[in-house]
This record gives structure tokens, sequence and C-alpha cells, in this order.
């Protein structure tokens, strides 16, 4: 007799900010189709807000959380707990800031329609989903979701560069996603489940030998290349410079913020929630991929001429100081008392996410003005055109250098501290020379921008909605580095997470 | 004016904002103007808050004012705070007070210049950092201002940018900065670490009290002396100071001369308990790097042709005489010398700024001489500033070197030899540069013809708005000594000691150290021998450059600086960028060779996408096969089979 199929019970309300994504994005598609072209800006202004109330439902249900305490939803599939909160509130706020620049960036193309936001909230959708999910074939769909969204993309300009972009994170990424699938069978068939509650459970009553079973740590290993991938990690990042430099300004900026958001939520849930008993086993790689990160994006960065390369290889040792956070949080993975590893990567991410997707944005309008062109002498006398918008972009490279009193000194000194308390003594130390290495980068762009002279003299136009999202991201920057409390007193809570 | 101490930071930054927003409509000489009064309200702010302090028991000279909480979350406590006490309000008046004159002399010199409103809105931008640096009340907000000091400095000295040399110079002074800041941030570390806080009182309680380990402490030490030879321009890391020349005058004399050239002494006096927690080694390292660049910056500057790199080695050469009182436990002649060499070098510097000024922009000093028949003013001035850094008496540099010297002695004979030498050369160098720009004959007159286009030429003395400030310091430079006046046999009672007194909660070891070892007892003989050695340097240069008893000894290793700046550009031109650059052709041209690819948009798609399908992804795809391998090796055969 056939088993009966019993139907999960849906808390409809938790998973609200999920169905508001994909209800915007369907609404935009379908509304936007049967309808006259819109005026100028409302296709943007509507995806913006839908990120909005998402995020902003995603802050009551973390008042449900923090009353009820953490849960699972949808029979295991997803889990209910601040952790995913934080994560969708991050990915809605980068999302929204992203939707609004997209608006000038496609105006006058064949682009200029709903549908490229349609997508913007379906990858959202997708990241949203790889942060809160419960299971790795829930995580595998989130993954697919947001990478199919982004293939498109980042082809979605049609110049030869885009196209070109589109097809090699096309193949690059398939490559890695039948990896991480490959890992989840191969992890499914040591654990008996692809649950990460159930696989924390299994682990839990076996002895310690047998954990070492050669299936689960070749299942671990491939899931590690694949987020590896995901987040741009050192030797696996080698898709990113030539993804990000060719990819439209704003599909960049998204990449960079969100992607990268999703992916790292998408580790600690894998690594430090699912697999703590496993934690000496992989953190000696993320020690590795943490390091070659660091050194590589810092140095490399240092060569670059063109503005968006040497922002992809920050972005790589951005990255790199994640995995210090992470590196720290499996020092005492699975404990009760467990170290701030885990708080400083979502900080970090969060910060970084407003950071990143500023910093683009202002490529984007230098860029457009330029006709396209992103190599650093376009930036050239950008103080004596636009002094304000000059500003705005020293304050976010300064925060991406992580000088005191931005929010991205906060970040860092979160992860480097949390480095520091496990006693990696060699990772901080590391982390803190590629940080002077990659200072140099940063000030190249300042300095090019106040102290060159202009290679032009026409100011390049600032669309309103541009700047809105440029003058939000610069004032989260400095406000959070002013008063970090704002967000450190959230993020004690983000350690509570649900299984 | 204790409650109020924040405006002192806050004035400076309402004259930035000011000139930042209005800089192009108050234009020339408004902007100057604007940020030299900025500069003095925060003068008369630290004066005030000099009385207050003065007039509260000495135990009570400590005022913290915290701004805001920065990070009050549970284990991480870090105030935005200030802290106005003996050493750092005796940092904030000269800051401020030398930061003024120079700031009136600077109208003057930069007359003309395109750029004149943004070079007083850096000036002052300067000024706020140099304050926030030095009334900090933890490493955190210090550091802050120790990047700014430094950025600062680099936009200053690559101010006039187009000049290739000048954007070279600024990248040199970044990039020593920058080993230094790391030393820096890396001591900040390991203090929270140690001690759970990054203000000094914890930090410095924790040393007097010995909950700080000896190794910790000698830890934080020698990594916060990384930082302030990076800032100080220590040996191996001061050859960004003499190519900082490239800036405009006035900025060699405030940034390069006086206020950020002494962060590092500043920092190592603030840190005093840590230092003498530390191991024996530690002091002993700082007083040998110190000695080590007083002497070697010395010979280097026997040579120099150019006016301001004379003076440029002989900061260098100064600070090691700093350093090496920090190393000694003389603190308080660290900080004597650090004053009143604010007052000799910012007045030659402004001296020689004058010099050039008046000489239509010419530095070499074998094309200068006789000067003092047509700048009487500045040559009275400079001649007042070389014989106090020569170190005669009663100038103020003869006491502060004298009682650095002393200390010295006490600690070392080895080390008092080389100050000694050091001191010799240090009267014959500035002796020498006094008789080739101010006296013998007038060799402008032969290259006047270079000058053509002036017509008739001849050296000018500068207006009264440059002449003022050298004349202020010229008078500080001979009464300066009286705050430090050691205890001889003729100097009232009331009269010594001063600055020793004022500095004692501070401060801990004063004179007390050294009373009763030989070279205290012997301290009137030890006077009359550095006076002797002055004088022996003074008229060896005579006899060379006046009289031209002996020909000068100038060889072109020293002239050239040792040759240490060529060998260290060799090897980061040669080696060291060989193998960066490899690094880099090979992520161009192996990794990704699609860096022209994408880049240069002339290829056809086809070709691109063909490339892109054939050529370069396959390489991508071979390094993540690597990785996966490299992976799956560590997780199944050396975690799951060994």
């Amino acid at each position: 007799m056939p088993e009966q199929f019993i139907a999960p019970s849906i808390d409809w309300f938790a998973l609200s900010p999920y169905l508001v994504m994909v209800a915007g994005a369907l609404g935009l598609l379908v509304v936007g189709a049967l309808t006259p072209r819109w005026p100028r800006g409302l296709y943007s202004l509507v995806s913006a807000l839908t990120a909005t109330s998402a995020g902003v439902l995603a802050v009551f249900i973390w008042n449900d959380v923090a009353e009820m305490g953490p849960g699972t939803l949808v029979g295991g599939a997803l889990s209910h707990d601040a952790f995913a909160q934080f994560v969708t509130i991050a990915v809605c706020a980068a999302t929204a800031l992203v939707a609004l620049v997209t608006d000038a960036e496609v105006r006058g193309t064949v682009l200029e329609g709903p549908e490229i936001h349609a997508l913007l909230l379906t990858a959202a959708t997708g990241a949203m989903v790889m942060g809160a999910s419960n299971d790795l074939i829930v995580l595998f769909l989130g993954l697919e979701t947001l990478s199919l969204a982004l293939y498109v993309l980042a082809a979605s300009e049609r110049t030869a560069a885009g196209q070109e972009a589109g097809m090699k994170y096309f193949i690059l990424g398939g490559l890695a996603s039948a990896v991480f699938l490959y890992g989840i069978a191969l992890l499914y068939g040591g654990a008996r489940s692809t649950n990460l509650g159930e696989i924390v459970a299994r682990f839990q009553s076996t002895v310690a030998l047998e954990r070492n079973d050669s299936l689960v740590l070749a299942g671990l290993a491939l899931l590690i290349v694949g987020l590896g991938f995901k987040v741009a990690a050192a030797p696996f990042h080698v898709w990113s410079p030539d993804v990000y430099q060719g990819a439209p300004t704003h599909v960049t900026a998204f990449m960079a913020s969100v992607g990268k958001a999703a992916a790292f939520a998408a580790m600690l849930r894998v690594l430090v929630i699912a697999l703590p008993f496993h934690r000496d086993d992989w953190r000696p790689v993320i020690w590795v991929l943490a390091i070659a990160s660091l050194v590589i994006g810092s140095t490399l960065a240092v060569v670059q001429t063109d503005v968006k390369r040497m922002l992809a290889f920050s972005s790589v040792s951005h990255a790199g100081f994640l995995l210090v956070g992470v590196e720290a949080a499996g020092h005492r993975a699975g404990e009760q008392i467990s170290g701030d590893g885990l708080e400083s990567v979502l900080v970090y991410l969060a910060l970084y996410s407003v950071l990143v997707v500023g910093t683009f944005s202002i490529v984007a309008v230098v860029s457009r003005h330029a006709g396209g062109s992103t190599d650093i002498s376009v930036f050239a006398g950008l103080g004596r055109r636009r002094p304000v918008l000059a500003l705005a972009l020293t304050i976010l490279l300064l925060a991406q250098a992580g000088v005191p009193l931005t929010s991205g000194f906060v970040a860092k000194w979160g992860v480097i501290q949390s480095a520091v308390a496990e006693r990696s003594y060699a990772i901080a130390i590391i982390a803190m020379v590629s940080a002077v290495i990659a200072a140099f980068l940063y000030l190249r762009i300042m300095v090019s921008a106040w102290l060159a002279d202009p290679s032009e003299v026409e100011p390049e136009p600032v669309p309103a909605m541009t700047g809105v999202a440029i003058a939000l991201a610069a004032a989260v920057t400095l406000v959070v580095g002013v008063y970090p409390e704002l967000l450190l007193g959230w993020t004690d809570a983000v350690s509570n997470f649900a299984r | 004016m204790l409650d109020v101490i924040w405006l002192v930071p806050a004035l400076p930054l309402v004259g930035f904002l000011a000139i930042l927003l209005f800089g192009r409509r108050l234009g020339e000489p408004g902007a100057g103007y604007v940020a030299a009064a900025a500069v003095l309200g925060a003068f008369v702010v630290t004066v005030g808050a000099f009385f207050d302090l003065l007039s509260l028991d000495e135990h009570h000279r400590e005022h913290v004012s915290v701004l805001f909480s920065w990070v009050p979350v549970s284990s991480l406590q870090i105030d935005m705070a200030l802290l106005a006490d003996p050493l750092s309000i005796t940092m904030a008046l000269f800051v401020t007070g030398i930061g003024f004159l120079i700031h009136l002399f600077a109208i003057g010199y930069m007359h003309g210049d395109p750029k004149f409103s943004k070079f007083f809105l850096y000036l002052n931008l300067f000024v706020l950092s140099m304050l926030m640096l030095v009334l900090g009340e933890n490493l955190l907000v210090t550091f802050l201002g120790w990047e700014g000091v430094g950025a600062c400095s680099y936009f200053l000295i690559s101010f006039w940018h187009t000049r290739e040399s000048a954007a070279t110079a600024g990248k040199k002074a970044f990039v020593t900065n920058r080993i230094g800041d790391w030393g820096v941030m890396l001591a900040m570390f390991l203090g929270f670490q140690a001690v759970g806080s990054v203000s000094y009182s914890a930090l410095n309680g924790a040393a007097e009290s010995g909950a700080l380990a000896s190794s910790t402490a000698t830890g934080i030490a020698l990594l916060l002396f990384v930082g302030a030879a990076g800032k100080s321009a220590q040996l191996p890391l001061y050859l960004w100071l003499p190519d900082a020349m490239e800036g405009p005058t006035p900025v060699s004399a405030l940034i390069h001369a006086a206020t950020m050239v002494t962060a590092g002494v500043f920092l190592m006096t603030r840190m005093n308990p840590v230092i003498a927690a530390s191991a024996d080694y530690a002091p002993q390292i700082i007083a040998w790097v110190g000695a080590l660049t007083a002497l070697f910056a010395a010979t280097i500057a026997v040579a120099q042709h150019d006016i301001k790199k004379v003076l440029a080695y002989s900061t260098v050469s100064q600070l090691g005489y700093m350093f090496l009182a920090v190393g000694t436990g003389a603190y308080v002649a660290a900080v004597f010398h650090m004053v009143t060499h604010a007052f000799f070098k910012a007045l030659m510097f402004l001296g020689s700024g004058s010099v050039i000024h008046g000489m239509h922009h010419e530095q070499d000093m074998r094309r200068m001489g006789a000067l003092r028949t047509v700048m009487p003013i500045t040559a009275g001035t400079f001649i007042i500033g070389w014989l106090a850094i020569a170190g005669v008496p009663p100038f103020a540099g003869f006491w502060s070197k004298d009682e650095i010297l002393l200390f010295t002695l006490a600690s070392s004979p080895v080390l008092y030899v080389i100050g000694l030498v050091t001191a010799v050369l240090t009267a014959f160098y500035m002796t020498r540069q006094v008789v080739m720009v101010f006296f013998g004959e007038a060799r402008w007159e032969s290259h006047a013809d270079d000058h053509g286009a002036h017509g008739e030429f001849r050296p000018h003395e500068s207006p009264p708005i440059m002449l003022f400030p050298l004349v202020v310091l010229a008078g500080l430079s001979v009464v300066g000594g009286a705050i430090q006046l050691p205890s001889f046999g003729i100097i009232p009672d009331s009269w010594r000691h001063r600055l020793e007194d004022w500095l004692h909660p501070v401060v801990e070891p004063g004179e007390a150290v050294i009373k009763g070892t030989a070279a205290y007892d012997a301290k009137s003989w030890l006077a009359l021998l550095a006076i002797a050695c002055a004088v022996l340097g003074i008229a060896a240069a005579i006899a060379v450059y006046a009289k031209g008893r002996a020909k000068p000894f100038e060889p072109e290793l020293l002239a050239r600086g040792w040759r240490y700046d060529e060998t260290v550009s060799a090897f980061m031109g040669g080696p060291g960028r060989r193998a960066f650059d490899a690094v880099a052709r090979f992520d161009s041209g192996v990794v990704d060779g699609a860096v022209t690819g994408t880049a240069s948009g002339v290829r056809s798609v086809a070709e691109r996408l063909r490339r892109g399908q054939t050529g370069f992804v396959r390489n991508y795809s071979a390094v993540v096969v690597a990785g996966v391998l490299g992976v799956l090796i560590w997780f199944v055969i050396i975690r799951g089979v060994l």
C-alpha cells in the first residue's frame, strides 16, 4: 500500500517575504506585458518597493521568532530563525538599491521594461531561500534559482563583452553546480538524509571514528568547492574578474552583493550549522581558501587598470575576510558558547552588500558618461566635475579599505577580533597585511578622482533614482560607522538558529 | 576651558568644511585667513585648557571628555573620547601655535597658486587629524588621526602633482607609512586581546600593575615602534622624508619638521609604562635605532646641495635623538627636544621657504650666497635657528640636546659617543648651510641669465606676513630652553625642570632615575664638552666653507645618501618588481587571458565567443578542477584514510 502523502502545515505569514517577492516578479511580468509602456522609472520603483516590503515583513517575522523561538517551516524544508531573517533583510536592501540603479542603466535600450526587474526579484528570492534553507535540496533549488537568473542578467546587455561574460559565467557556474549537487548526493549517501537537522542528529549519535566516512568527507569536499565558487574564493575565483568586468554594472553590483551574501549564508548553514562535528576536517580548508583569497585578491587588484576589474579582485579579498570569520566560527561550531565568528560574518555581509552596491552605482554613473569605459582614467577629475559624487565615492572606498568611522571598519574589526579570540593569529596577521596592500588600490581611485586633471570637463548626469541609491548607501556606511551599536545590537540574536 | 576641549579639533573641522563648501568663493586670500583663524581659535582654547590644568592638583591633571560612545556592545567598549592631560596639551599647544604661524606664512608663500584654497583645505584637515592624534583617549582615536595625517601628508606632498617627482614622492610616503600603520594596528589588536581595551589608561594601568605579561608588553612596544619608525622616519623606513620635500615649503615646515613626524615620539612617550614593562632589549633596540639614524642622517646632510634636503636629513637626524631619548628612558628630554626642535626647525624651514621665494624657486645652495645683504630679516632669524640647532647656549636646542646626552651616557657610553659625533656633524653641516646661503660671495649674479625672464635678477626680501612667523619662531628658539632648565649652580631652583614637573603625572621617571650615576655627577663637565663639540663643528665648517682653508669633503657616496635609497629602489624596481609583474603576467597570460579580451573591444564577436568557449574557459575550468582535486585529496586521503 503506497504511503499516504501528508501535506505539511504551512505558516503562510512566515513565508510572506518569499511570496511577496515572487508575486512582485510575476505581477511585473504579467501586468507589464498587458499594459502599454509604464512611465519612466515606475518599473524600478515597483520592484524596489516589492523588495522593501519583503524586507519589512522579515522584520516582523524576526519579532515573532524572538518571541516564540526558532523553528522550521514547510515540513523542515526552511528554517524559521533570526539568521534567515537577517539574510533576507540584507538581500532585500541590496536588491532595492540595485533596482533603483537599474532604471537609468536600461533606459532607452531594448531592455527597458519589466523583464529585468522580474529577473532581479526572482534571483533575490533564490538568495533568500539559500539563506533560510534547512535542507540541502532546498538549498540547491535556491542556488539554481539565483544562478539561472544571474546568467541571463549577466548576458542581458547585447555587447560582446556582456555576452562573453554571460557565457563564461554559465559554463563555469554549471560546472560548480554539478560539483555541488554531486557533493549533496555523496553526503546523502553517508548521512542518509539531506535535512540539516537530521544530518546533525545523525552525526551526534555516531562515534567519532564512524564520522570519518570517506563518503561524507568526499561530499563535504565537493560542497566546499561549489560554495567556494559562488563566493568567489581563490582559487575558485577565476570567473569573477571577467564576469564582473563584462556584465552590465548594475548586474555586477547585484552579483557582488546579493550573490555573495547568499552564498556565504549557505556556507554557514552547511558548515557551521549542519556539519559542526566535522569542523576539524573543514576548518583547515577554509583557512587555506581564506589566505589564498586575501593574498591573490589584494595583490592582483593593485595591478589592474580597469576599475570594475579592480573591484572584482577587491571582492575576492573581501571574500577572504569573510572566510576569516567562517574559520573563526569553525573553532567552536556546535558548542553552547560558539564565539563571535558567525555574527561577524553576517555583519560583514550586510555591510559589504550595501557598500558594494553604492560603489558600483558610482562606477555605473561615471562609465556611462564615458561611453561605457571603466578604465581608471575616466575617474580623473571627478572631484572637480561632481564633488558630491566624488565625496560619496571616497566614503565608500574608505569603507572598503576598512578605515575607522566607516561601516567597513566595523565589519573588518569584527572578523579579525573573532579570529584573534580563537587564537588564529596567523590568519589575522595575513588579513591585516592584505588590507594594507589593498588600501593602495582604493587610494589610487581616490587620487585619480580628486587630484588628477580631468580628462573630461562636462559633469556626468546623475539620474535621480541612482542618486538616491548612492546617498542611501553612503549614509548607511557613515551611520553604522559612527553608531555601530545600531547594527551590532541586533546580531547577537542570529546565533540562535534553527535546524 | 577643559569642558569645551572638543572645540580644539572642532574648529579646524569647521575651517575645513567652510573651505570645502565655499573655498572657490573665498578664493585668495580669504580661504587662507579662514584656515588661519580656525587654527588660532583652537590655539586659544588650548591655552585656556592649559591654565585650567595648571590650576588643578598634580594628580588630577587629567580630563577625559567622551564625545560619544562609539562601540558600546558587550565585550567591545570603545569611546570616541578626548584626553586632556599635560602631555596631550603640550602637544596640542605647539601643534596649534606653530600651525597658526605656518598658516600665516603660507598665505604669503602660496600667493598666486591656482589651487590656493585647496591648499588650505588640506592644511586644516591635517591640523584636525593631528589634534585627534594627540588628544585621543585611546589607541583607536589616535589611529584615526594617525591615518588622517598620513593621508594629508600624501596629498600635500603630491600637491604639485604635475611634477613627476612630486607624485613619486607622495607614493613613497604612502607605502612606507602603510608599513608603519600595520605595526600600529597589530599593536592595537594585541593590546585589546591582552587587556580588553584600547584606552591608554587601561593599557598603561595594566602595564604598571604588572597585569600585562612582559612578552605581550614587548610585542606591543616593538610593534608600536614599527609604526613610530614609519611615521617619524627612522631607519630603515626613513627614505620617504627627504623625498617629501617635493611638497610646498610650508608643508615641509608644518608636517615634515614640527608636527606629524614627531607623532611616533609622542606615541612612544604616551605608552611609556608599556615600554617599561617590556623586556630590556625593547628600549635598547629603540635607543640604537635612534642613535644610528641620528648619525647616519647627519653624515648625509653634510654633502647635500639642496637647501631643503639639508634640513630634511637634519630632521631625520634630530628625530633620531628623540628616539635615543625614548630608548634611554629620558621621556621628558624627548618631549623637550620635540618642542624646541619644532621651534627652530619650523623656523629654518620657513626661512628656507623665504629664501626660495626670494630666489624665484631656486633651491640649489651653490647658486646662493651673500643673501644676508638682500634678505636681512630672513638671514637674521635663520642664524638664530642655526645657533639653536648647533647647540650653542643659551639657545633652545642646547638645553634639550644636552639633557638627552646626559641620559644617554648614564645608559651606555657607546651611544653617548655616537650622540656627540652627531652633535659635531650637526654643527658642521648647519654652519656649512648658513655660510653657503647667507655669506660669502653672491653666486646668484653669475646665474642671472637663467632667470632672464625676470629681467634684472635680484633676490628680494619676503612680505611682512611671511616675516612675522619667522620673527616669532626666532624668539621662541632663543628662549624655548627655559621650559626645562637643568639643575646647574647659578640657575634658580624655581626655574629648574619646569617641563618635568608639568609632565610628571604622565611620565613617571624623571631625572631621579639617573641620580647618583657617574654621568649625573659630571653633568657640568658634560655640558662644557657639548659646547666644545658645537664650537668644533662650527669652526671646522667656517674654516672649510668661509675661509677656504681646506677642500670641502663631500663624497659622492654621502651626497647620494649612502646609496640606500637606490639600493631599495633597485630591489623594488628590479627583483621585487619583476616578481610582482611575473605574478601579474601569470594571471593575465595564463589564468585570465581575457584581461585585454573583454576590455579592448576591437575583435569580432565571433572570435570572442570562440575564444570564450574553447580557450580561456578551459583554463578556468582546469583551475577549478585542480582546486577540486586538492580539496578532495585533503578530505578523503588525509582526513579520511590517514
